[in-house]
C-alpha cells in the first residue's frame, strides 16, 4: 500500500461507522474504569485513615492521661519512652516558644503548630543519615501552660501505594485507549472494504455493467449473506431487464407482423375488390386480424402485470378441485370434438388462497393447449376408428403446496426445448401452423410465480406432462383486509 | 329509450352513438364527467354508458354520485384497464356491467340491450316461455311442446341465460361472464361447442329451430317465431 494511499484510508477509516461505536465505547469504558479507580481509592484512603486517626487518638488520650497524674515530668518521660521505640508514632511536644521538649518529631511548620486537631503533614525524617519527606497524619493538643503536642501517624507507605494505584490506571488507559483506537481502525477498515465492494458494485451498474455482482468471500457472516441477497436481487433485477428487452425484441416481431398482415389486407381491398362482397370479407378478415392483435395485447398486459407481482385485492381462499372440474367443464365439449377425452381425478376439496380468474386462465391456458396439439394426433386416431385421447387432470397434495397435472397423449415437447417454451412469444416450430400467440405458457408460468409455484415441462411418454405447482397459503401482503375478500357481484343479472 | 355516452374521445363516442342509433336507442354525448354527471342528474336516460378516465371528473366517481343521489339507471363502465382488478372496481362503484376496450360494437350494443331489458321483477319470474319451449325456473325443468328435455346443470343455466335474454343478441363474453363467472379469454371458442350440445337437446328434429347463430355477433333466442 502506497503512502497517499494510507493517507487517504486513515481520515475516512475515522470517520466510519465501526471507529465511531469504537470510540464511543472506549470513552464509556474509560469512564467506568475512573469512576472504579475513584472509588476504590477514596474508600481505601478512607479506611486507612480511620484507622491511624483511631490509634493516634488512642496515643494522645493515653499521653493526656500520663500529662494530668504525673504533670509535664511524667509526660515528657512517657513521650521520650515512646519515642525511643519503633513504632512508627511520631510525637512532638514543644513549650510555649515552640521549643522542642520531647518527641522524636522536629520542628513543625507555623500553621500547623498554631492548629489544633486532626491535621495531615509532611515531615522529614532522619533514616541512617538520609532526610527524606513524608507523610504524616497526627492530631495536635494543647495543654495547660502552653505547651503544645503533636502525636501522629507516618502515611507516607499509604501515599505511595495511592501513587502506584494511579500509576497503574493511567498506563492502563493509554493501554486501552492505544489498543481501541488501533482496533477500531482495523475493523473500520475490513468492513469499509467491504461495504466499499458493495457501492463500487452499485456505481459499476448504475454506470451500465449490469452483470457486476458483489464479491462473496465464503465466510458465513452477515456481510456475506447481505452480499448473497443483494446479488440475488441484481440477478432478478437483470432477469427483468434481459425479460423486458427480449419483450420489446419480440414485440416489435411478433405485434408488427400481423399489423403489417393487417394493413397489407386493408390496402389490397382498397385497391382491387370494388365487390361488396369482397370488401365485406375483406373487412371481416381486418376485424379478425385486429382482434388476434388485441388478444395478443392483453396476454401481454396481463403478463406484465402479473410480473410486477402487484397482488390483486380478488385474492382469497378458493377450492382449486372445484375450480379445476369447472374449468374442464367448460372445454369438455371442445376437447370430445377434437377426438380427446377430458379426464379429471380430484378426490375431495383442496382449498388455497389465490385468484380465481387468474387461476382459471391458466387451467384455461394448459387444456387449451392440449386441445390445440393433442387434437390433431387425437382426431386421426379417431377417424381411423380408434378410441379417444386421454387428456388427464389430476391433484397432488403436498401439504404446502398443490400441483395440479395437466397430461395429455400428443407429441410433447422435446427436453432441449421445455425450458424454453415458457419465454414469451417462443412457438416451437411444428406448431407454427396451429394458431396462437406463443405467450400461453408464459402466462401460466406467470400465473404460478404469482401463487408462489412454478411450472414444469414433463414427458408424458409419450405426450406433455404440465405439472402447475402452487402455494396453497401465501403470508398476506399489503392492504388485504378481510372486507376486500367479500365476494364482489360479478354477474349482470 | 335513450342512451347517455359520457366519453370524452369524440370519434368513438359518434362511433357508438351510430351504433346505438340503428339499433333503435336515442343517444345523448357528453364529452367530460361533469357534464356528463349534468346530463344524468337532470335528465332521464334508459343506459349510461360511462367512460372510466374522463376529464373534469372521472367516471368511476360519476357513478359514485349518481348512485349516491339513489339515481338506480343500469350504468355500462367502459375502460382501457381489464384487469379482473380494475372491473371489480367498476363494479363496487356501481356500475351494473364492465367492458374493457377495446370493445366490439356488437358486444357493446348487446350489453346495452341487456341492461335495458331487464326488468326490476325479474327475480319474480318463475317461468320463461318462448314459443313451445317452456323453462321452469323453480322446478329447473324444461319441456318443449309438452315434452321434458333433459339438460346438464350448465346447459340449463346456460339456456336460462338466453331465454331470460330472448330476442337480444347474447355475445359469447357475455355467456361466459354470466354463465360460467368467467372474465378471461377462453382462446377458443370453447362456448360454440356448448352451444351446439345445448341446441342438440332443444331444437333437434324441430321444424322451428329456436336458438340462432348471429354471425359475427354470438347467439339469440328468438321469441317472434311461434
Amino acid at each position: 500500500m502506497t503512502a497517499t494511499k494510507l493517507e487517504k484510508l486513515v481520515p475516512r477509516v475515522v470517520f466510519a461507522t465501526p471507529f465511531r461505536l469504537f470510540a464511543i465505547y472506549i470513552s464509556l469504558f474509560c469512564a467506568a474504569v475512573a469512576a472504579t479507580f475513584i472509588y476504590v481509592t477514596v474508600s481505601m484512603q478512607g479506611f486507612l485513615n480511620g484507622e491511624a486517626e483511631t490509634a493516634v487518638h488512642a496515643e494522645y488520650e493515653a499521653l493526656a492521661a500520663h500529662y494530668r497524674e504525673g504533670g509535664l515530668a511524667s509526660l515528657a518521660a512517657n513521650i521520650s519512652e515512646h519515642s525511643a521505640s519503633s513504632s512508627g508514632t511520631l510525637y512532638l511536644l514543644t513549650d510555649s516558644d515552640g521549643r522542642r521538649l520531647a518527641g522524636n518529631l522536629d520542628n513543625v511548620a507555623a500553621p500547623l503548630w498554631n492548629s489544633e486537631g486532626a491535621a495531615q503533614f509532611a515531615y522529614r525524617k532522619r533514616e541512617d543519615g538520609r532526610v527524606s519527606e513524608r507523610q504524616a497524619l497526627g492530631f495536635v493538643a494543647r495543654f495547660p501552660g502552653g505547651l503544645h503536642l503533636i502525636v501522629a501517624r507516618d502515611i507516607e507507605n499509604q501515599e505511595t501505594l495511592k501513587r502506584l494505584l494511579r500509576r497503574a490506571f493511567l498506563l492502563g488507559y493509554a493501554f486501552i485507549v492505544v489498543i481501541g483506537i488501533a482496533g477500531g481502525v482495523m475493523v473500520s477498515r475490513s468492513i469499509l472494504r467491504r461495504v466499499d465492494a458493495a457501492s463500487n458494485t452499485a456505481r459499476a451498474i448504475m454506470q451500465g455493467n449490469l452483470a457486476q455482482r458483489i464479491p462473496v468471500t465464503g465466510r458465513k457472516d452477515e456481510f456475506e449473506r447481505l452480499a448473497l441477497s443483494l446479488n440475488t436481487m441484481l440477478d432478478r433485477i437483470q432477469d427483468l431487464m434481459t425479460g423486458l428487452k427480449d419483450v420489446s425484441d419480440n414485440i416489435a416481431h411478433d405485434l408488427k407482423t400481423p399489423l403489417h398482415r393487417l394493413r397489407t389486407r386493408a390496402e389490397r381491398a382498397l385497391q382491387s375488390s370494388r365487390s361488396p362482397e369482397n370488401l365485406a370479407d375483406a373487412l371481416g378478415s381486418v376485424i379478425e386480424e385486429a382482434d388476434t392483435l388485441i388478444q395478443t395485447f392483453d396476454a401481454l398486459l396481463s403478463i406484465a402485470r402479473l410480473e410486477a407481482g402487484s397482488r390483486s385485492e380478488s385474492f382469497g381462499p378458493l377450492n382449486v378441485c372445484s375450480l379445476t372440474r369447472d374449468v374442464a367443464e367448460l372445454y369438455e365439449p371442445a376437447a370430445e370434438e377434437r377426438g380427446l377425452s377430458l379426464q379429471l381425478s380430484c378426490a375431495g376439496d383442496v382449498m388455497m388462497c389465490g385468484e380465481r380468474h387468474l387461476i382459471g386462465q391458466a387451467l384455461a391456458n394448459l387444456l387449451d393447449n392440449a386441445i390445440k396439439y393433442a387434437g390433431p394426433l387425437a382426431e386421426a386416431q379417431v377417424r381411423e376408428g380408434g378410441a379417444p385421447l386421454a387428456v388427464n387432470v389430476s391433484f397432488e397434495d403436498k401439504g404446502d403446496t398443490v400441483d395440479i397435472v395437466v397430461a395429455d397423449r400428443g407429441q410433447g415437447i422435446p427436453q432441449i426445448d421445455r425450458e424454453r417454451v415458457l419465454h414469451r412469444f417462443v412457438r416451437l416450430q411444428p406448431s407454427r401452423s396451429i394458431p396462437g400467440s406463443g405467450l400461453g405458457l408464459s402466462l401460466v408460468a406467470a400465473v404460478a410465480r404469482l401463487h408462489g409455484g412454478s411450472i414444469s415441462l414433463e414427458d408424458n411418454e409419450p405426450g406433455l406432462k404440465v405439472r402447475l405447482s402452487l402455494k396453497k397459503n401465501l403470508p398476506p401482503r399489503g392492504t388485504m383486509t378481510s372486507a376486500q375478500l367479500e365476494p364482489v357481484p360479478s354477474h349482470v343479472d | 329509450m335513450r342512451v347517455l355516452i359520457v366519453e370524452d374521445d369524440r370519434t368513438a363516442a359518434d362511433f357508438l352513438a351510430k351504433a346505438l342509433g340503428e339499433a333503435g336507442y336515442q343517444t345523448e354525448i357528453a364529452g367530460d364527467g361533469e357534464a356528463g354527471f349534468e346530463l344524468a342528474a337532470t335528465q332521464s336516460f334508459g343506459v349510461l354508458i360511462v367512460d372510466r378516465m374522463l376529464p373534469k371528473l372521472d367516471g368511476l366517481t360519476l357513478v359514485e354520485r349518481l348512485r349516491a343521489r339513489g339515481d338506480r339507471t343500469p350504468v355500462l363502465i367502459l375502460s382501457a384497464l381489464g384487469a379482473v382488478d380494475d372491473r371489480v372496481k367498476g363494479l363496487r362503484a356501481g356500475g351494473d356491467d364492465y367492458l374493457p376496450k377495446p370493445y366490439s360494437l356488437v358486444e357493446l350494443v348487446a350489453r346495452v340491450e341487456a341492461l335495458t331489458r331487464r326488468g326490476p321483477s325479474e327475480g319474480a319470474v318463475t317461468t320463461y316461455t318462448v314459443g313451445d319451449l317452456v323453462l321452469d325456473r323453480l322446478s329447473h325443468k324444461v319441456s318443449r311442446g309438452g315434452e321434458t328435455i333433459l339438460l346438464q346443470p350448465r346447459e340449463y343455466r346456460l339456456l336460462e341465460y338466453l331465454m331470460r335474454h330472448a330476442g337480444q343478441v347474447v355475445t359469447r363474453t357475455m355467456l361466459l361472464e354470466n354463465v360460467w363467472d368467467y372474465h378471461f379469454d377462453p382462446q377458443t371458442n370453447v362456448i360454440d361447442v356448448h352451444i351446439s350440445r345445448l341446441r342438440g337437446k332443444i331444437d333437434k328434429g324441430q321444424d322451428k329451430p329456436l336458438l340462432e347463430t348471429v354471425r359475427g355477433a354470438g347467439y339469440m333466442i328468438r321469441n317472434d317465431r311461434h
